[in-house]
């Protein structure tokens, strides 16, 4: 049975915000594979592509036949609980104020005995149990068993919690309000639990349909804010940075052209004003304060959610210089990615396909909806994973891009 | 004192026929009838020696290995010249290893080991020993398990352990083995019934034991209620279960049974040794040990069994293990500890003497030495150099080494039986 999280009380403004601290994070390089995997919600394992063997913890080598030819292989987790304990002392600071912290001993039906944290969901010794990963606190990957099925209040186990991202009882800020990913984000994160979500919006005299409905909910606060505009950033940031506990960037300006279809530059500036240097912007404002309210409680600064697109990872030719300013975008939060970790705020990247509006408008079906690429952010939180592809066309893209990137630019090229 | 009925038949049929025996009844099997005389060269151990333990030191590792030399020259009599070959079991050197140590110690020898080996350097620095000098690689080695302890050390250390440890312990809170051990204690009671009452009648046996060993760093009585209701680590682990981090160092000698003669030491006999490592890898959790691949060669060489035995010394750094250790040599079968346990005192002059300087638990884990305590402490009670309390009538001892959890289990084991000269 597991205690359903209760709404934090308001905090205490004489005491000191705790700092936050991580797990240990140092792992081997062949290691960073089950981190890898995770990034994308993924629980694998290396699989020796000679004999077959399932192997944990990881190596350079088979340790059954000593190929070097291991895949890293998506597996069920199913095992058995061998045996578990409570930590109630650790040499590690991180464990050191989160104790008591339960731990389980798994073997796992593909054949290795595993270390894993213990979902309290888990029935006693001996049951059966499904072993997943999830990125701690240090942004790496690390094992969690959880029961088999469902129990309730599963979200709120305190070691997952400290794994995930779950918006409830939580602050948002959606930076474009605007746009109708924007206002389905606002509108899925309101369904997820959060408290609070502050909703930028830039130029105030263009009304957008659907924006009064928004406005008129009780979660929602408006708050002026334009990416393109240094102080508008700074102004806003003092009002709330230091409240925000999950950033969601939606603000973007998408034009479609490449090249030659177009003289000038104008337009490709404004892409980057927004889509790179907006997010730069954001970031010099708001991270340091999220950073620093990485441990503050039951609804702690936890995620940055940057809104990029597929075109980020190899250049889409019609739609040439928007692709190129969300590969901009994309090689900077990987800094960010890198600058919030000390506060453990996960930087979450998504990467939808074409999206169903009006600067896609002449592309085929599949296109993404505004409500589907908000869910997807929503689960992305609660799993606590770090990259999302949403839709068909991005898993394709996903795939076609992992098999062979220079394919993939003559496929986009044709 | 309780005393199981079993033991009690044992002690009263060792005391009806002690000195009697024919000398041979122990022959040692292996190398053909009368191996010993047959070999040319016959190596064996004396000269026990302890550097006292403290919980913190601001001395290095080397400043240890130093001073357990010292005093092996010293109650040898030997000149630093003298020793001609170097082990030295140690975590702390870093980022010297032995061979650095040679200069460090002004010492030039022509055998020379270096075994980070954990709970295990202390057997097997012994087994490499004998072969070095049976083979006259070496006349006389120095054999030195030692490592220095300053504040924050151990947390540090841990990371460093292994890639495994790193890579997979360390990231669960589990700092060190307590989580694996707690694991292993759990599933041992509940799969084979034992509790906690028996787990803590060893450890409050050891502390009896420690009471009359100087350099234990535990020096007051435990009792069975405060070693239940001690401070939790990892359930069902709790304080004294564990044991305590400290720096020191423990040595020896190995040499010729002529030179040892000749220097006029008391020595001890080594019936036979044995080591293994990463043992039963496909266990899914470490419920034996590789003495179970080795007991019997073991036995079988040293020409005893392990009712000749008239005490152990285990690798006890958590309880959980002592049992394992005496269930895996043949003193029980596998499942049947806790009902040893019941049956038995553990202390030095009860039934079934175990760890009778204290074992770790009682007198301090000083990383690699702790290899090496429960040999030195066979080697003090067979040749009659005590510093704790002797086991009456001693003649046979078994020292078990185990160490090195780098991810889920200890991947060495080690044994060696000892005799006292000529039993």
């Amino acid at each position: 049975m597991i205690r359903p999280l209760a709404r934090p009380r308001r905090k205490n403004p004489a005491l000191r915000t705790r700092q936050p601290l991580l797990p240990p994070g140092a792992r081997s390089r062949a290691a960073l594979g089950l981190t890898a995997a995770a990034a994308l919600g993924r629980f694998e394992l290396q699989v020796c592509e000679e004999c077959g063997a399932v192997q944990y913890p990881p190596r350079e080598i088979c340790h059954c036949c000593l190929s070097g030819a291991l895949r890293w292989r998506e597996q069920s987790g199913l095992g058995e609980l061998l045996s578990t304990t409570v930590l109630h002392h650790s040499h590690d600071p991180f464990f050191r104020e989160r104790v008591p912290w339960r731990l389980g001993l798994v073997r796992l039906d593909a054949g290795p005995t595993v270390v894993a944290h213990l979902h309290s969901g888990c029935r006693p010794v001996p049951s059966r149990v499904r072993v997943g990963v999830r990125l701690d606190k240090s942004g790496q990957g690390v094992l969690l068993a959880f029961p088999l099925d469902e129990v309730p209040n599963m979200a709120d186990d305190p070691e997952l919690r400290e794994m995930t991202c779950d918006p409830r009882f939580r602050k948002a800020l959606v930076t474009d309000g605007k746009t109708g990913v924007g206002q389905a984000l606002v509108r899925a994160l309101i369904g997820a639990g959060a408290d609070l979500v502050w909703v930028g919006y830039a130029e105030p005299w263009k009304r957008q349909p659907g924006f009064a409905e928004l406005e008129a909910l009780p979660q929602v606060a408006l708050v002026p804010l334009d990416l393109t505009d240094s102080r508008s950033v700074k102004e806003t940031a003092a009002e709330i940075a230091g409240r925000v506990d999950i950033l969601v960037n939606t603000a973007e300006v998408h034009r479609a052209h490449g090249i030659a279809s177009r003289s000038g530059v104008e337009s490709a500036r404004a892409e980057m004003d927004v889509n790179y240097f907006g997010l730069l912007r954001l970031a010099q404002e708001f991270a340091p304060a999220m950073r620093a309210r990485g441990a503050d409680g039951a609804s702690s600064a936890t995620a940055w959610v940057n809104v990029l697109s597929i075109y980020a990872l190899a250049n889409y030719p019609p739609h040439g210089t928007f692709s190129a300013s969300k590969a901009a975008a994309l090689s900077l939060s990987q800094c960010l990615r890198a600058e919030m970790r000390p506060g453990g705020i996960r930087v979450i990247n998504v990467f939808p396909g074409p999206i169903d509006d009006e600067w896609s408008q002449t592309l085929p079906p599949p296109k993404l909806s505004a409500a589907a690429l908000a869910k997807s952010v929503i689960r992305a939180l609660e799993d606590g994973v770090e990259d999302v592809y949403p839709g068909e066309v991005a898993e394709e893209w996903l795939a076609r891009l992992r098999e062979s990137p220079k394919t993939l630019e003559r496929e986009l090229s044709l | 004192m309780v005393k199981g009925g079993k033991a009690r038949r044992k002690t009263a049929a060792r005391k009806t026929a002690p000195r009697k025996m024919p000398p041979r009844r122990y022959p040692r099997r292996g190398s053909g009838v009368g191996a010993r005389s047959s070999k040319p060269r016959e190596a064996v151990v004396t000269v026990p020696v302890t550097v006292p333990y403290v919980r913190y030191s601001l001395r290095s590792a080397h400043w240890f290995v130093a001073r357990a030399l010292a005093q092996l020259l010293k109650q040898s009599g030997l000149d630093k010249s003298d020793i001609d070959g170097l082990s030295v079991g140690s975590f702390t050197l870093s980022p010297d290893t032995a061979i650095g140590l040679t200069q460090h110690l002004g010492v030039t020898v022509r055998w020379l080991d270096h075994l980070p080996l954990g709970g295990a350097c202390g057997i097997v620095a012994l087994r490499r020993a004998l072969r070095a000098v049976e083979a006259a690689d070496a006349e006389v080695v120095a054999c030195i398990g030692a490592d220095t302890n300053h504040v924050d050390s151990f947390r540090q250390s841990l990371g460093s352990f292994s890639v495994f440890a790193r890579d997979a312990v360390l990231p669960y809170g589990a700092g060190g083995p307590n989580a694996s051990f707690a694991f292993l204690t759990s599933y041992y009671m509940r799969t084979f019934g034992a509790t906690r009452e028996d787990f803590g009648k060893i450890c409050v046996a050891q502390r009896e034991n420690a009471l009359g060993y100087p350099h234990a760093l535990f020096k007051k009585k435990l009792t069975l209620e405060e070693y239940l209701h001690a401070r939790p680590i990892a359930d069902p682990i709790r304080l004294f279960d564990c044991v305590m981090p400290c720096a020191g160092a423990e040595g020896f000698l190995v040499m010729t049974r002529e030179r040892a003669r000749a220097l006029g030491l008391p020595f001890a006999e080594v019936r036979s040794t044995c080591e293994r490592h990463n043992a039963f890898p496909d266990d899914p959790i470490q419920i034996r040990g590789g003495w179970v691949l080795d007991r019997d060669q073991l036995y079988g060489k040293a020409g005893v069994e392990p009712k000749d035995i008239d005490f152990v010394e285990t690798y006890d750094d958590y309880p959980v293990m002592s049992i394992i250790q005496i269930e895996d040599l043949g003193f029980c079968a596998k499942g049947e500890g806790a009902e040893f346990i019941r049956r038995h005192s553990f202390t030095t002059e009860g039934s079934f003497p175990l760890n009778t300087s204290g074992g770790q638990l009682s007198v301090g884990q000083a990383g690699c030495a702790a290899g090496f305590l429960g040999l030195v402490e066979s080697i003090r009670q067979l040749t009659d150099r005590n510093l704790a309390r002797a086991v009456p009538d001693a003649r046979f001892g078994l020292a078990v080494g185990f160490g090195m959890i780098t991810y889920d289990r200890g991947l060495c084991s080690g044994a060696a039986v000892l005799g006292r000269a000529d039993a």
